[in-house]
């Protein structure tokens, strides 16, 4: 190894001379000076130890698409795989506008010289809120787990109450979030669910819902694909019982589906990774919340809302933090639960799709879905032992499929797509005993009919 | 053939030096709300049809739709040709000042620091952005011996034991951190004992807001003379009932508290845990750890030290790190590794759970290993040491300027940044800090106060990390010197500030006012417009 002093190209006073000069501006021998307040009992007192570098931008590049190079994305492998993080075709603009330095690499400046981002973030609400049907619509979140356990929190602060009812089809994983979110100060207790339809088990919610119950939460559509039909009914029983009715929503499929808020919802929650983002190993998740315009509501967001407001120049719009004072920026533990980075670059990106897209195509892309999906499940339930779990209740964009019958597991059967380029459904065998062997398969608008008969066909070889 | 008017304007002549501060004026495109510029019937883009075949086998896809799921009106989102929308968002990102554009030394505590392009683009590669979470593990080898070795790196900073890259970010990982605190004295039977955490009132706000959510009681420490987290406070208020500190160093003011040690002892001596917000890590890289420093669990904000962009306030990533008693807690699953490949770990009975889905954010996890894989252990310790020479060569100068201050700690050094105070220059011209930020966007800059509730009066609080030349220090402070100038000698001009901004002055009272306040353009059209 050579010992040459290494100027890095991204440390610009790492040229010699200018470090000097600069120590002798402020008076420092040394830099160690800076550090004199450290003692010498906890200083690392030699060299960490870490991979030797890539000094160069090439060398760099090579190890990294090395490494990459040894994943097989969905490009390459026909995929069924969704379960919350579902591959919706993203358009080039969308790409595009948030790779902008200007986006990309902002943070937090003021609504002046930061007004794009203001306004981008103000309209991103403002398009969910046409889709949404509802007035106020946060900054994003972190992601759909995050959104619903702030969502049953606002409710147990609304209503002065400590249970939440959740659909026992709700993903496992969100489960786990959401109870260590909300504990202690909320309990989870689940509704069963009737094992022909998938639906909620309406006499047992009547019979679970009383006087501490805060909060009614479904999905539309759950975790397990099918659309909860009786929604309206349960907002009732939510509404009788003087609980709040919160429905967790997948919003692109509101082109075709009611918002919750038009049977009942009081607050709607969800993922906007189906909006124009890259699924990226589970990185492309933003979260919403969205409520009607009632200052209660608005008071117990813990999340930025960017507002519209007038400037001192006619004409001209602003834009700033409404009821800034209920964050914990403002009032740290007084605030409302906490606020800090999240998603922002994603409902930048959320805004752009919707856009793009406008009331036409998510009309078509949401039919197109269903439509696929209708198609999948008649195909599937063809081959014999293969049969589409709650294939009375509509669905969007997932559906269970159950290979009891076939005397295989799901495990074996995917091993098997997998050998011919496939990844078949998310094993759910381990989830939900009560399902047997079932896996959950997303098709939506990027799966052609070749893709959906190449499946079929692929299962009935693995199965012959 | 030379120009005909040439000859009058007589010899030619160089073009004259750049003046001292930058003209600079920010693009105003004046730009409509997008749904102004609506056009029936315009599409930005056409899903992909199904085929007829499809069409014909679905049938009327809607027919099992119970009245009340159907959506009877479609959504009045805009209806605008692609290159439109394009438009439109390219003008709002010129309205925006990300780091790649600007001397971004003025957001402290947000460690805004170059995020190498390079990286970027490797994220970019469909090898990992279209890598689904679920994939067989066969096929993801490659981001988990990413995100494997990214661990072990963070292992050796931290010097602890284990490491999660689940959250999504620095106020997240909090969160984890003291989810595994609760679940670590619930496992001894002390969970309903241990009621209470100590923060302190230059710790950023989220570490009282996530043991706040978490269930406890928190107490805050105030300053002392020196402006070290009151040691004093601290024994008065530690006991059986601690449940953990959560506290940095350096904190916002970048003084390192030297301390340290017997915070965490005294801590420890009453069964207390400690959690170390190392947001504010990028000085120390190499120079001092949470190991040595007595503390059970520590987080990263990779968006910050590690160099993953802002994205206008996320998505980030976070790591926490954690020694071998509180590896039990982690959020499942942990990467690993078995010596042949690298694997998921669900099995970890005591775990708390999920904090976010999946495994953490990937494309930023990457970008955060190039980043460290491009400098290495003498590149991290450059980057600390140059931040940390940016920082007082930053003070050295500002100190400068009239009216301006560094409360406590008078004649010492700081760490990776300062929170200084304009409090002569307010008391002597009326002029508040926050308008000198509104001034500073005049000049191309952003510039931030402080946290709430402002500790040190008129504060502002500077981070120069080790992405900005000398040069660049030098304009930001002249462009400091310049608007404290201004305060004395023409006030107005910083009263009215920005004037070169894309907009100007906002007027504030709506936005705390129900009737009034618009968080959507259908609440606004509903309230206010005509």
């Amino acid at each position: 190894m050579s010992q040459k002093k290494i100027v890095y190209p991204y440390i610009p006073n790492s040229v010699p001379a200018t470090k000097e000069a600069m120590l002798k501006a402020v008076k420092a021998k040394s830099v160690e000076e800076f550090y004199a307040d450290i003692p010498d009992s906890i200083r690392l007192k030699r060299k960490m130890k870490l991979p030797e570098p890539l000094l160069s931008e090439a060398a760099l590049v090579r190890h990294v698409e090395e490494l990459l190079s040894k994943n097989k994305s969905t490009r390459e492998v026909l995929s069924f795989l969704g379960a919350g993080c579902a591959p919706h075709y993203v358009p080039a603009v969308c790409d595009e506008v948030n790779a902008r330095s200007e986006f990309l690499t902002a943070y937090a400046g003021e609504p002046y010289e930061d007004h794009g981002r203001f306004q981008a973030l103000f309209e991103y609400e403002s398009m969910m809120a046409e889709l949404l049907n509802m007035e106020v619509v946060n900054v994003p979140v972190y992601n759909s787990f995050q959104a619903t356990g702030t969502a049953l929190r606002m409710a147990g602060r609304l209503t002065g109450r400590n249970i939440a009812l959740l659909p026992s089809t709700v993903m496992p994983d969100m489960l786990s979030m959401v109870c260590g979110y909300v504990k202690p100060d909320m309990q989870v207790e689940l509704v069963p669910f009737d094992p022909s339809t998938g639906l909620m088990d309406l006499r047992a919610l009547r019979q679970q819902v009383n006087e501490k119950t805060a909060a009614v939460y479904i999905e539309n559509p759950s975790y397990l694909g099918f659309l909860e039909t009786q929604a309206e009914e349960i907002g009732k029983v939510a509404h009788e019982n003087g609980a709040i009715f919160v429905v967790g929503v997948d919003p692109i499929s509101l082109g075709v589906i009611n918002p919750p808020a038009d049977y009942g919802a009081d607050i709607a929650c969800g993922d906007i990774q189906s909006l124009g983002i890259h699924m990226n190993y589970g990185g492309g998740h933003g979260g919403f919340i969205a409520t009607r315009d009632e200052e209660r509501f608005v008071m117990e967001y813990p999340s930025r809302l960017f507002g519209v407001a007038t400037t001192c120049v006619e004409g001209e719009y602003g834009f700033g933090d409404v009821a800034y004072e209920r964050t914990s920026f403002a009032r740290r533990e007084e605030g409302k639960e906490w606020v800090g980075t999240a998603a922002a670059l994603w409902g930048i990106t959320a805004g752009v799709y919707l856009a793009l897209m406008g009331p036409q195509g998510m009309a078509e892309l949401g039919q197109g879905i269903m439509q696929r999906v209708r198609y999948a499940i008649k195909k599937l339930n063809q081959v014999p032992g293969v049969k589409a779990l709650f294939s009375t209740t509509p669905h969007f964009k997932e559906f269970v499929v159950n290979f009891d019958e076939t005397g295989r597991t799901v495990k074996e059967i995917n091993q098997a797509l997998l050998e011919k380029g496939i990844f078949g459904g998310k094993d759910l065998s381990a989830e939900f005993p009560s399902l047997g062997q079932s896996a959950l398969y997303c098709v939506t608008e990027i799966h052609t009919q070749a893709d959906i008969d190449r499946l079929v066909n692929a299962i009935q070889e693995v199965l012959r | 053939m030379s120009h005909p008017k040439a000859k009058k304007l007589g010899a030619p002549k160089a073009i004259a030096p750049k003046p001292a501060l930058r003209r600079f004026h920010q693009a105003r495109w004046d730009e409509p709300i997008i749904f102004e510029l609506s056009s029936p019937g315009q599409r930005g883009v056409l899903p992909p049809e199904p085929e007829e075949a499809i069409v014909q086998a679905a049938g009327d896809v809607f027919d099992n739709l119970p009245a009340s799921l159907k959506r009877k009106t479609p959504p009045a989102l805009p209806e605008m040709s692609q290159i439109h929308v394009l438009r439109h968002y390219l003008r709002l990102s010129q309205e925006n000042l990300g780091v790649d554009l600007n001397i971004d030394v003025g957001q402290g505590t947000c460690t805004m620091k170059y995020s190498p392009k390079v990286n970027d683009q490797l994220a970019r590669s469909p090898k990992l952005s279209e890598l689904h979470p679920l994939q067989p593990l066969s096929t993801v080898q490659g981001i988990l011996e990413v995100m494997y070795r990214f661990q072990e790196i963070l292992k050796e900073i931290s010097g602890m034991d284990y490491v999660t890259l689940q959250p999504q970010a620095g106020s997240q990982a909090i969160f984890a951190n003291i989810a595994m605190i609760r679940a670590f004295h619930e496992a001894r039977g002390e969970g309903s004992k241990r009621t209470e955490v100590i923060t302190s009132s230059f710790s950023h706000p989220s570490n009282a807001a996530a043991a706040k959510v978490a269930g406890y009681k928190i107490i805050t420490l105030p300053p002392d003379a020196d402006g070290y987290p009151d040691f004093e406070a601290l024994k008065t208020v530690v006991s059986e009932r601690t449940a953990a500190l959560l506290i940095t160093n350096p904190e916002d003011t970048g003084i390192f508290n030297p301390r340290i040690k017997e915070f965490t002892d005294l801590v420890h001596a009453v069964g207390g845990l400690c959690s170390y917000d190392q947001a504010n890590a990028n000085g120390l890289l190499g120079i001092t750890r949470a190991r040595e420093a007595g503390f059970d669990v520590c987080h990263f904000n990779l968006h910050k030290t590690f160099s993953t962009p802002h994205g206008c306030g996320g998505p980030g990533a976070a790591a926490c790190c954690v020694t071998k008693e509180m590896a039990p807690f982690l959020p499942i699953p942990t990467v690993e590794f078995d010596g042949t490949s690298y694997y998921l770990d669900f099995n970890r009975p005591q775990s708390i759970g999920k904090i976010r889905p999946w495994y953490g954010v990937a494309q930023n996890i990457l970008k955060a290993y190039a980043w460290v894989m491009s400098l290495g252990a003498d590149g991290l310790r450059e980057v600390a040491e140059i931040a940390v020479l940016n920082n007082n060569y930053l003070l050295h100068k500002v100190l400068e300027i009239r009216g301006a201050s560094a409360p406590y700690a008078k004649g010492k050094r700081r760490i990776e940044q300062v929170r200084y105070s304009w409090e002569k220059l307010a008391e002597e011209t009326g002029v508040h800090s926050e308008e000198i930020g509104f001034r500073a966007a005049d000049f191309g800059t952003h510039y931030w106060t402080s946290h709430h509730p402002f500790v040190v009066p008129e504060p502002m609080t500077l981070e120069p990390t080790e992405s900005y030349s000398k040069e660049d220090l030098d304009e930001y402070v002249a462009i400091l010197k310049h608007i404290a100038h201004e305060a004395y000698t023409n006030p107005e001009i910083i009263h009215s500030a920005p004037h070169n901004s894309p907009i100007h002055r906002i007027d504030q009272e709506s936005f705390d006012d129900p009737d009034a306040w618009a968080v959507t353009w259908r609440a606004y059209k509903r309230k206010l417009k005509k």
